[in-house]
């Protein structure tokens, strides 16, 4: 709770929130968000969802005119780095060209030995960077924007309301002209207004809504952008390692001796992390590292290491085990874990069915397979610890140091630039923890590196799910009931979550066709596994909407009847519907996204088209999405020829960025569904590299996604960074279905198309 | 061992001066620069431009370079950096990512073209496809959807079908037209 008085030079925007304004070295003017709380909250998963309303963000406006903008989320290539700066300069109405955007680091500052995130929480790739910080943003740009005004308005002894502001400048009636820059220092001592400065007129924007390249393009064409992996401290260590292979083994032998022969070989160091240190009660398998003087000599001496481990519990799982459990326990009649949601009566409902239709529907295990593998550079001092991390969750990263090095808050500097992909899994710090304990174990600065088979070995992985779905019909072909019985193991299991909320991780309760049935029934049903779980990408409606929308393509086809006809008939006449977890489903706007990919793609030709065609649609967070793809079967060589993707995402604040972020989430998806699947046997992962884990290559892929994006200027934006994943796997199950009269009910769908054509 | 940073010396900057031949060197030429290295021959060249000469542009991807994210041209054809040694090495042209660009700091056509369809997610793999588009139009320069098809690289972001315009663009001669 906040005990700060509000000053001249602040305005409360809410109960922990400030405007602040100050005067920066050499005439500059600074505004930002304050943030009033000493201690926050754990970090919520991104995988929940939620919207992260604290923000430090902050803009300076220096003397010669130059703009920098503080990008307080990491940008793990979801474009937060210009999207977010974007609606501060269009606020603030300065000259694009003249703004530069700088990644903020971990803001911490010392309150009594706990932490104070001066820049509130710092999260990126959740989907929530741009609904969370739009208010505050433009608050941060209109409150730079009316002190510039007073100033210019004090020096011409003009009222501020008759001047106006253009790319940078303020223009006075007369013509006459001053610079932002040539005004900030004046602009800096003037006393805040004691309620926030009103925002622009949505007509008025000259940024938000236009298409913009990545701020960062420049550099990374040029090879010049530094990742965390590109990070280097004089004298540190390079450090690889071999994890043993079960999560919760022991290692049973170790020789060394060749290792230390290698020429650049400093140490060997044996890792052994206790449960409960130090990512709390997440998992860290143990591990033996090699620290030389550069890499080459670390991987050689690596090689040489002649090593002997023990499995624990897990050395006797296998995917394929907990499948057949996920099958007995849905077959069962055992109570599920969690009655997620049940609305009306399902089984009055099945016993007064016309038609009654069942499927299940199965989904692999999957790695997050990020491009740049994890790694870490840090350096400890006695009283400093100064790490380049690459992760989506600095204050995450920061607790892991905390608790290894017992350092004060404000001593541990973490830096975070740009990251070369998360997807979740830069949520989990357990490289990092590693890199800390071997910095102090060779009391030297640490740069590690995880090789590509550890990437894939040791992950905290999507867990795979099976989905029994049963649906009711009337005589009318109306949906009367619904009902889906959901198995996996959580990926909040081991996290300090409460058992009543493992399952949400796993379904989303509001999930369609959820509002729209009046008898409906989620139940989740808990499998476990030492096999460690996260948080991923799309989750948890990624393996949902395959399930539920490929069913509801099987529904149609049971009746005979176009897909598209069920499904509008299914959403019914367009209004808001009230969701559980708050928020609505906006039918209407559903059926929109629909109806614009189905005239994109020539739907009405879907039963006579030699190729076949095939649809699905979802909703995430108030954003819509639809996807409709066409493709075609040359013998057993599946060519995905067409994707069109329409997504309702309310304004836009960057539709260049956008289109990226549909397109490359379409891609993503696509390649997740054809090919991907992460298996264990003997408690061990079976895939190592991208030849076992083949991400799609270029020629698996469309040529094309032509995106559609629902002007919607009227509504507050709402995230898109994943909004594309969930309904491009149904759509190419229900194209495949029409062009091979195969119905795929597992992924990946390439393997299982095979084995049944 | 000596620090690693002394096997790099920058011999001279001219490319008409040949330095000297001593005993035990492999000599490299990078980005147009003549280089010493007198370390292990074995070292992959991965590991001498992102360790020793600090060009971090080119990336590690996999033990055998399976995603392309360390593309680098060996006498103009793209191979993963990985999986040369530099014993390999002796007198060749390599070109990284960093080479691409002229000394004037214009961008290379297929820069440009990125910049232009905004072909980037994260960006760690964007070099590796710079530098496998720069190689196929070299020897394709109107490749068809079959030959961009030919791509080695992997992506999770999902560039690739803003890759495939930026390469189009290019062989169409439009880099840097709106």
């Amino acid at each position: 709770m906040s005990n700060h008085p509000t000053t001249p030079n602040q305005i409360r925007l809410s109960r922990r929130r400030f405007l602040q304004v100050l005067a920066g070295t050499a005439g500059a003017l600074v505004v930002g968000i304050r943030m009033a709380d000493a201690a926050d909250a754990p970090l919520p998963l991104a995988l929940l969802g939620d919207s992260f309303y604290d923000l430090g963000v902050y803009v300076r406006i220096d003397a010669d005119g130059n703009v920098l903008i503080g990008a307080r989320d990491p940008d793990t290539g979801t474009g937060v780095a210009t999207s977010l700066p974007r609606i501060i300069a269009d606020e603030l109405d300065a000259d694009w060209n003249r703004v530069s955007v700088v990644p903020l680091g971990l803001g911490v500052t010392d309150n009594n030995g706990q932490p104070r995130w001066t820049y509130g929480r710092q999260v990126g790739g959740s989907g929530g960077s741009i609904p969370a910080a739009w208010n505050d943003l433009r608050q941060v740009g209109a409150t730079a924007r009316w002190l510039l005004l007073q100033a210019a308005a004090r020096r011409l002894g003009v009222p501020a309301n008759k001047l106006r502001c253009e790319a940078g400048t303020v223009i006075a009636p007369d013509g006459r002209r001053f610079t932002y820059g040539n005004l900030a220092a004046d602009a800096s001592k003037i006393a805040l207004p004691t309620t926030a400065p009103p925002l622009k007129d949505a007509a008025n924007y000259q940024l938000i809504g236009k298409p913009a390249g990545d701020v960062d393009a420049r550099e990374i064409v040029t090879g010049l952008t530094r990742y965390a992996i590109d990070e280097h401290y004089g004298d540190a260590l390079v450090a690889v390692l071999v994890h043993c292979p079960w999560s919760d083994g022991t290692l049973a032998h170790i020789d060394d001796t060749d290792t230390l022969a290698v020429k650049g070989v400093v140490k060997v160091v044996r890792l052994r992390p206790e449960p409960g240190q130090p990512l709390g009660s997440t998992v860290i398998a143990p591990a033996v590292a090699v620290l030389a003087e550069d890499t080459w000599s670390a991987l050689q001496g690596r090689e040489k290491l002649k090593l002997e481990w023990k499995p624990g519990a897990s050395g006797s799982e296998s995917s394929y085990v907990l499948e057949q459990q996920a099958g007995a326990l849905l077959a069962g009649k055992t109570d599920p874990t969690t009655r997620v949601r049940n609305d009306g009566d399902v089984d009055a409902a099945g016993r007064k069915a016309a038609r009654r239709l069942d499927a299940t529907y199965y989904q692999p295990w999957l790695a997050h397979a990020t491009a740049e593998p994890m790694n870490c550079l840090v350096k400890l001092d006695k009283d400093r610890a100064s790490l380049v991390v690459p992760t989506q969750a600095p204050q995450k990263a920061w607790a892991v140091v905390q608790r290894l090095t017992g350092l004060s808050p404000a001593q541990i500097d973490i830096r975070v630039p740009r990251v070369g992909g998360g997807y979740g899994r830069r949520l989990d710090h357990d490289y990092v923890a590693e890199a800390v304990m071997l910095a102090r174990a060779v009391d030297k600065p640490v740069r590690l590196l995880w090789t590509r088979g550890q990437d894939f070995g040791h992950d905290y992985y999507r867990s795979g799910s099976v989905h029994q779905l049963s649906a009711t019909l009337d005589r009318k072909r109306q949906l009367t009931g619904w009902n889906q019985r959901m198995a996996s193991a959580s990926a909040l299991t081991r996290r300090n979550m409460p058992d009543n909320r493992l399952w949400t991780s796993e379904l989303h309760a509001d999930q369609l066709p959820a509002a729209l049935v009046p008898n409906y029934r989620s139940d989740w049903y808990a499998l476990d596994s030492v096999i460690p779980r996260g948080p991923m990408r799309g989750m948890p409606h990624l393996s949902n909407a395959f399930a539920v929308e490929s069913f509801i393509d099987e529904i149609a086809n049971s009746m005979k009847e176009d897909p598209l006809v069920t499904r509008l008939r299914m959403l019914g006449a367009p209004r808001e519907l009230p969701l559980s977890a708050g928020g609505t489903l906006d039918t209407g706007r559903l059926a929109n996204v629909l109806k614009l990919v189905t005239d994109r793609i020539e739907w009405k030709n879907w039963l006579h088209s030699v190729n076949g065609l095939g649809i699905a649609c979802w909703h995430v967070d108030g954003a819509y999405v639809a996807h409709a793809i066409e493709v075609a079967m040359q013998g057993q060589k599946l060519v995905i020829q067409r994707v069109v993707c329409a997504a309702d995402v309310g304004r836009v604040i960057n539709p260049l960025g956008l289109e990226g972020q549909l397109a490359g989430a379409t891609l993503d998806a696509l390649s997740t569904a054809l090919n991907l699947a992460i298996t264990f046997k003997d408690g061990q992962i079976q895939q190592h590299n991208y030849k076992d884990y083949p991400l799609a290559s270029m020629a698996q892929l469309p040529n094309a996604v032509e995106v559609i994006v629902v002007p919607a200027d009227d509504r507050p934006p709402a995230g898109a960074s994943f909004l594309a994943m969930p309904t491009a796997a149904p759509a190419l199950a229900n194209a495949v279905f029409r062009a091979s009269a195969v119905r795929v009910r597992r992924l990946p769908l390439m393997k299982e198309l095979l084995r049944m054509l | 061992m000596a620090p690693v940073q002394a096997q790099a010396v920058p011999v001279t900057t001219d490319s008409s001066i040949v330095p000297e031949k001593v005993r035990d060197g492999i000599d490299l030429q990078i980005n147009g620069e003549h280089y010493r290295h007198t370390g292990d021959p074995q070292m992959p060249l991965l590991w001498y431009l992102r360790d020793v000469l600090r060009l971090t542009g080119t990336k590690y991807g996999g033990e055998r370079g399976e995603n392309g994210a360390d593309l680098v041209l060996l006498d103009g054809k793209a191979v993963s950096a990985i999986t040369q040694p530099l014993a390999k090495l002796a007198d060749r042209q390599i070109v990284t990512v960093e080479g691409l660009a002229g000394n004037d700091g214009s961008l290379h056509p297929m820069q440009q073209a990125f910049v232009d369809e905004d072909a980037i997610g994260c960006g760690y793999c964007t070099p590796g496809w710079l530098i496998a588009a720069v190689d196929l139009l070299r020897r394709k320069p109107h490749p068809g959807d079959d030959d961009i098809d030919q791509l080695p690289n992997l992506c999770r972001c999902g560039c690739q079908t803003r890759v495939r315009r930026a390469i189009k663009r290019v062989a169409a001669g439009k880099a840097g037209q709106p």
